[in-house]
């Protein structure tokens, strides 16, 4: 008896939690259906959640008042970037890190773990004025090159090489191949959690930048879906329904590929958290 | 084929010496079985030959050309690891092909050796799966495929037995010995295992404390082991080791310990030429528990002793006793006199024997198969 109360009470605070932290997107989800003089008004009751006639309306308004693919194009081509070619050199640093023998080896691994607790809004101004300095402004390089190395990505791909047995590297080396061919043939494959964790936490960490976008873009040419919103809010006549649609389409992306790898996230971030 | 020469390889980690001025000679087509407890150095000696680990000082010669500084890739050695270190998302026939891959043979060879391999380990039906999805003897199998397929020069051989169970460990031992007789390929074997060295060796090499102590054909290590430590070691359980005092009356030489009196024969006496300038003083004395016989009554050239504990397995009886003997331990390296001394003996007596602890057992050594050392632990010549 008590053992049920308990299990209970466990379920009802797991619920409780989890509609506190699904309320705000399933509000977002149906207030991108509803006209946009109920928006407002339902806000703060539970009409809030229900969508009544539900319509389209909102989302063919947001394509024909923004240039909302285009903006998503870019948030991809730069996002999409960044994790690709984020994956290739953090986890080739990581392995250098991990398992080659070169001197200052533990000295430089010390200053990428000490790079992890400085937030990019320490460096944004020096690293706006390099930019600015290198004629790189409004352009998608600037938003994807100083963001390719990771700290953080190399943090996690080291502490899942560190794991992995060194005998396999060893045979390898045995069978003849060379310290490249053993990465991309022994080490990758055998990686797979790590390398869906770091996707995935980069991919969530650019998709929804803000700030650094903001400084570096001028125009809408190359702006990703993070400042276009915001210049959307402002966009007269202020349309809530409109803006939710926006929000539902932009967050859509991130959402699909966390459920889609979900299981390999959870196991990398396991693995690489015991391991390290 | 080549055979492999250590010439007073030495090797230290972080100034930490581990291997001391190593000499041994692995002749072509050989199987040399490196022996010695964990942590005396063999593995390491064996990553040394693989290019693995460095070479601190001397060097290392494979066909009579000297691999310090040639990476593993260009030594044509392959090693069998421990844990097999078969690639977990490769299937066998993937795992098989990977070195003939990385020597960038055709696909078609590479696909007949593939073949002729499996069918020598009967590995056919297993091609298609991946490590996880077989057995532990399976693995090894394969993991001795992947050694055997390159056509190496040398065979490199980690504990490769130690993760099976007791049983399928002495089938493969065999099937190890007759492959290694077949490909006649060099071959150098590391364990911890006395039998598995016993078994397996043409020559065997024991190791303690990065020191080779005796390199000699199996049964010459059991006859005349170089020190304690190889008596201790090879053999099982190992020989009992007491301190004797070396005595003469008129023409009789005899060992006395404690109050025992132990004669020595002539065929003793022949085996251990200076024994002459040891008349008066202390000895080691080594007798193995197989060679202790159970005897009736007491009296001259027996020990009397206390049982301490029986085990029996059915075909034998190990017997632990206490006497009033001193013993050593082989492997204490000073041989420094404990402030207790030990006083137990282990005998192995054939067929069951239903001993009680605290029974009183009369002893009787085989005259002919004593084993004489000097204090320092070194056989007297």
């Amino acid at each position: 008896m008590k053992h049920l109360l308990r299990r209970s009470l466990d379920y009802l605070l797991v619920t409780t939690l989890a509609l506190l932290f699904l309320a705000p997107v399933v509000m977002m989800l149906v207030g991108s259906l509803k006209p946009d003089q109920r928006v407002l008004v339902e806000a703060g009751s539970l009409a809030a959640f229900i969508p009544g006639e539900a319509s389209l309306q909102n989302y063919a308004d947001v394509f024909a008042r923004s240039d909302f693919l285009r903006f998503l194009l870019n948030s991809l081509l730069i996002t999409g970037t960044i994790v690709a070619t984020g994956l290739l050199v953090n986890s080739l640093a990581a392995y250098a890190f991990a398992r080659l023998q070169w001197r200052g080896r533990d000295l430089l691994f010390n200053l990428v773990l000490a790079l992890m607790i400085l937030p990019l809004e320490a460096i944004a101004v020096p690293l706006f004025y390099q930019v600015a300095l290198l004629g790189l402004r409004d352009t998608y390089t600037a938003q994807i090159l100083p963001f390719i190395a990771n700290a953080f990505a190399i943090y996690l791909f080291y502490s899942f090489f560190i794991g992995l047995p060194r005998e396999l590297e060893e045979a390898a080396r045995l069978d003849g191949a060379s310290t490249l061919r053993i990465f991309f043939s022994i080490i990758v494959p055998n990686s797979k959690p790590v390398f869906a964790s770091v996707a995935i936490l980069t991919f969530l960490m650019w998709w929804g930048s803000y700030l650094w976008p903001l400084m570096v873009t001028i125009g809408p040419a190359v702006r990703p879906l993070p400042v276009a919103i915001a210049s959307f809010y402002t966009l007269p006549p202020l349309q809530w329904g409109d803006i939710l649609a926006f929000g539902v389409m932009m967050v859509s992306p991130a959402l699909l590929i966390f459920l889609l790898f979900q299981r390999w996230f959870v196991r990398g971030v396991a693995a690489s958290a015991i391991k390290g | 084929m080549a055979g492999i020469v250590f010439d007073k390889v030495g090797k230290s980690f972080d100034g930490e010496r581990v291997i001391d001025s190593m000499e041994l000679t692995v002749a072509d087509g050989e199987l040399l079985v490196l022996v010695g407890p964990s942590g005396c150095g063999k593995s390491t000696v064996l990553r040394m030959v693989a290019g693995l680990e460095s070479v601190t000082e001397g060097t290392i010669r494979i066909g009579g050309r000297i691999v310090n500084d040639l990476p593993p890739q260009q030594r044509n050695v392959a090693m069998v690891f421990q844990n097999y270190a078969l690639y977990p998302h490769m299937t066998v026939r993937q795992n098989l092909a990977f070195p003939l891959k990385m020597k960038k043979l055709a696909g078609a060879e590479i696909d007949r050796r593939v073949a002729e391999t499996a069918a020598m380990l009967d590995l056919t039906p297993l091609l298609e799966r991946r490590p996880k999805a077989l057995s532990g003897g399976q693995r090894q199998r394969v993991a001795m495929g992947r050694a055997i397929i390159r056509d190496a020069d040398i065979f490199l051989m980690d504990e490769p037995l130690s993760n099976l169970d007791a049983k399928l460990r002495g089938q493969i031992r065999t099937d190890i010995a007759a492959l290694q007789a077949r490909l006649g390929i060099t071959t150098l074997y590391v364990t911890h295992d006395q039998t598995e060295a016993m078994t397996l060796g043409q020559r065997v090499a024991v190791m303690r404390k990065g020191r080779l102590q005796q390199v000699a054909p199996p049964h010459a290590l059991y006859t005349s082991p170089a020190n304690i430590f190889v008596a201790g070691f090879i053999g099982s359980p190992g020989m009992n080791i007491l301190r004797a005092t070396l005595e003469q009356e008129d023409d009789e030489r005899f060992l006395r310990l404690d109050g025992q009196r132990l004669p020595l024969t002539r065929t003793v006496i022949e085996r251990h030429h200076g024994l002459a300038d040891h008349t008066g003083r202390e000895l080691l004395v080594g007798i193995r528990p197989e060679h202790l016989a159970l005897t009736d009554s007491a009296g001259h050239g027996t020990l009397t002793v206390a049982a301490h504990a029986a085990e029996s397995l059915g075909h034998e009886t190990i017997v632990h006793v206490d006497g009033e003997v001193e013993t050593v331990t082989p492997d204490a390296p000073e041989l420094a006199r404990t402030t207790e001394a030990q006083t137990r003996l282990i005998t192995v007596l054939p067929g069951h024997h239903p001993i009680s602890r605290g029974e009183i057992l009369h002893l009787r050594p085989e005259p002919d198969r004593l084993h004489l050392f000097d204090p320092s632990g070194n056989t007297l010549a």
